[in-house]
């Protein structure tokens, strides 16, 4: 097992440089609750060269308004560009690379370096930050791609937190890593599966998720020297040496879950000063598919982590509250990745995935008024009377009540509120702001 | 007179690199399974000397594989290798980090790289991004199609590998993903071999007749085509668009098989090099692979002729 990075001065040390919340944004939506709930940064997808042809991603009218709304909390957008290219995808780069700069965005995250290269020449104030796609390992590549000057690498999910700590030692350069979210169970860039299952290429953003398939495992028990030609199967190898059963020992029993190569969650909310400690730049939550219950859920509970922790490393401590919090979001298993030791069977998904997020978002607030005490709350799911419901927010908002009455906009009683994105009145136990959060538990049937 | 492309292969071992060159292959691909990625055998510095003088006495070339994703332990062992295998004369090596071409250009400014990043060399601008930084060669992706592949060549400021036959690399992890669902169903491997002499694979339930081989080694687990690319039948093509070397990829393949394939691809090479204007493929050059070929596995176009979505 891998030891744990070591602080290098004697003694406690605390290392005071706040890290970067990074966090994803899939569309605008997502981009405002990301920013609102303590996100540093967020990254997008544009129309082009991203890797999640699935997402809604962002036109460049949207990248401005964006850009807009993030620079009035000091926050910055970044724009993924990971794909591997292709010829074809030689051609465009330079104008889309213009308009990203134009309309303000502070960095794209490349693999490819013919887009590495194109932006440095280009538009040297766009900054380039080198993909995971890369699967960057080691101090030394990380000093490669300094000297092109790139002022920040996002490491390969496969490196230890010793290992980071000793990058950052040999190269004065960003490091940015996942923290948390769904992983490839892959080196990054270095799966085809989908390529091969369904024809759809991953590194383009084709990835169809096949690592989460089921497989079942053999072994091949032909003795060596009996690969024949087909028309020798035929009639002059003895014909039992080719039946299955016969050929390839099963090494799997029926009461066995068949293989998988899906990997856990990553989750390192219960390491944030470890993280720190190694001199971890930016800390990166993965999922530009996910909803925005989600990344609020998630930013907000790694901000308190993050602010609690440095304002005074001396006596933080986990509050389990937080990892309650992102317990709401989550839909697999957490682990820690590769920062402490190499994931084994205990980080791997064999059972069937059938699980959903404990809780739907169910309401934004738009509006509170003190003297009523009551909250003008958007629907964003059903919600009636008699629910017990949640209101959480990025200040100090964390409560729970059961909804009482509910009124429409003209002050006409609900029996429930039903119509998406409705405006609809009701008495809340506690102060509420703007943008903060109503959630309430799935009911699982 | 037409550009003779370059037959390389890959050697597992000196009797399968002399049985090769004895077949008509123009460069081997050997390494050492520190520094290298899914090499088909591992060659210490002796055995190295040994093919070296081997393939310079027949007027052929070696070169290393020195394609591993590097972790930080490995660069203090990485500068010694590099230099050990040039003073030893090999011909040129292959790399994907951009660690390995750092020490090269340190320690051996001399040597050959080529670079190859599996799936990712998909474009000619990055492969001449990469010459621009010193490599004289790029190992294309098995990924890209035919068209694709043709016209990039004159684009390239570099020259153009491509394989031309044999299984390729799907997924690679660093986790040990056999070992893992071996202890989740309570029995583990208890010391037994996961790599490549298993004859491990997976299927998948709704591929009943694919057999994806998969094998764990010291840089993770590997899982495998489950058919070997075989473009013999259109070689020309890739011939008459002037790609430089040829590779036939022997990997978990026995011996007899891959000179069996050698001698297919030396024969449509020599014959397309003397004539191009007369050079007809002939299907039954394709009989003593198709011999020897394992039933299981399909003999295919790879991507040649696909069209992927994304």
């Amino acid at each position: 097992m891998e030891t744990m990075a070591k602080p290098q001065h004697k003694g406690k040390r605390y290392r005071l440089d706040k890290p970067e919340l990074l966090a994803p944004a899939g569309n605008l939506e997502k981009l405002k609750f990301a920013v609102h709930y303590g996100a540093d940064a967020v990254y997008i997808g544009g129309q082009k060269y991203g890797l999640r042809s699935g997402a809604d991603n962002f036109s460049f009218e949207e990248m401005r308004e964006g850009v807009e709304f993030a620079k009035k909390y000091g926050a910055k957008v970044f724009v993924a560009a990971n794909i591997y290219a292709h010829n074809e995808d030689i051609a465009g780069i330079e104008e889309y690379l213009r308009n990203l700069y134009e309309v303000g965005i502070s960095a794209i995250i490349v693999a490819d370096p013919a887009i590495v290269d194109t932006a440095r020449r280009l538009v040297p104030g766009l900054e380039v930050h080198l993909s995971t796609q890369q699967s960057t390992l080691n101090w030394q590549a990380v000093s490669f791609w300094k000297e092109e000057g790139l002022p920040r690498v996002v490491l390969g999910r496969e490196t230890s937190l010793e290992e980071i700590a000793e990058i950052k030692n040999h190269v004065d350069i960003e490091i940015e890593t996942f923290i948390h979210g769904a992983m490839c169970s892959s080196y990054s860039g270095r799966c085809v599966l989908s390529n091969h299952f369904t024809d759809r290429d991953s590194n383009r953003g084709g990835c169809c998720q096949s690592c989460r398939w089921k497989y079942d495992l053999f072994q091949d028990d032909r003795p060596e020297g009996t690969w024949v030609s087909e028309e020798e199967a035929g009639n002059q190898v003895s014909p039992e040496l080719l039946q299955p059963g016969v050929t390839q020992l099963p090494l799997h029993q029926s009461e066995d879950n068949p293989f998988s190569m899906g990997s856990k969650d990553l989750c390192m909310l219960e390491s944030i000063p470890d993280l720190i400690e190694a001199g971890i730049d930016s800390f990166k939550i993965e999922g530009r598919m996910k909803s925005i219950h989600y990344v609020a859920t998630v930013v907000n509970a790694y901000r308190k982590a993050i602010d609690a922790y440095m304002a005074d490393p001396e006596h933080y401590v986990l509050n389990p509250e937080w990892l309650e919090e992102l317990n709401k979001a989550a839909n697999r298993p957490l682990n820690t990745g590769f920062f402490y030791d190499t994931p084994d069977h205990e980080d791997h998904i064999y059972e069937p995935e059938e699980k959903a997020a404990p809780y739907d978002f169910a309401g934004l607030v738009i509006e509170y008024d003190a003297e009523t005490g009551t909250a003008m709350i958007q629907q964003r799911n059903h919600f009636k009377p008699g629910q017990e419901v949640e209101f959480f927010g990025p200040d100090n908002t964390f409560f729970k009540q059961t909804v009482g009455e509910l009124w429409d906009t003209d002050g006409n009683s609900l029996d429930a509120a039903r119509h998406p994105l409705q405006a609809v009145r009701m008495k809340v136990d506690q102060p509420v702001a703007y943008f903060d959060m109503m959630r309430k538990k799935k009911i699982i049937k | 007179m037409n550009k003779k492309p370059e037959l390389l292969v890959t050697a597992a071992s000196l009797e399968e690199a002399a049985a090769l060159l004895d077949a008509g292959a123009d460069a081997l691909l050997i390494g050492d399974d520190r520094f290298g990625m899914r090499l088909a055998g591992h060659f210490s510095l002796e055995d190295t000397a040994t093919v070296v003088a081997m393939a310079h006495a027949r007027g052929c070339k070696i070169y290393v594989g020195l394609g591993g994703l590097m972790p930080n332990r490995l660069l203090a062992e990485l500068p010694a290798y590099v230099k050990a295998i040039a003073e030893l004369g090999v011909d040129g090596i292959e790399f994907g980090d951009p660690a390995v071409l750092m020490t090269v250009k340190k320690e051996a400014p001399g040597l050959n790289l080529h670079w190859n990043a599996e799936m990712t060399s998909t474009n000619y601008a990055t492969a001449n991004y990469w010459g621009s930084k010193g490599a004289s060669r790029v190992v294309l992706a098995r990924e890209l199609n035919m068209d694709e592949m043709t016209e990039m060549v004159p684009l390239l400021e570099v020259e153009a590998q491509v394989q031309v036959h044999g299984m390729t690399n799907i997924y690679h992890s660093k986790r040990k993903l056999v070992e893992s669902y071996m202890s989740h169903q309570g029995r583990p491997s208890d010391g037994g071999s996961l790599g490549k002499d298993r004859g491990l694979f997976l299927i998948e339930s709704e591929r009943q007749n694919e057999k994806f081989p998969i094998y764990e080694d010291e840089n993770g687990t590997h899982i495998m085509s489950s058919n070997d690319i075989c473009i013999l039948e259109d070689l020309h093509v890739l011939m008459g668009a002037g790609v430089d070397s040829l590779k036939i990829e022997g990997l978990l393949k026995p011996i007899a098989y891959n000179v069996a394939v050698v001698k297919a691809y030396r024969h449509a090479i020599d014959l397309y090099v003397a004539n191009p204007a007369a050079y007809a493929f002939r299907e039954d050059w394709m009989n003593p692979v198709k011999h020897l070929q394992d039933p299981e596995r399909e003999l295919s176009f790879g991507f040649f002729y696909k069209e992927q979505v994304f």
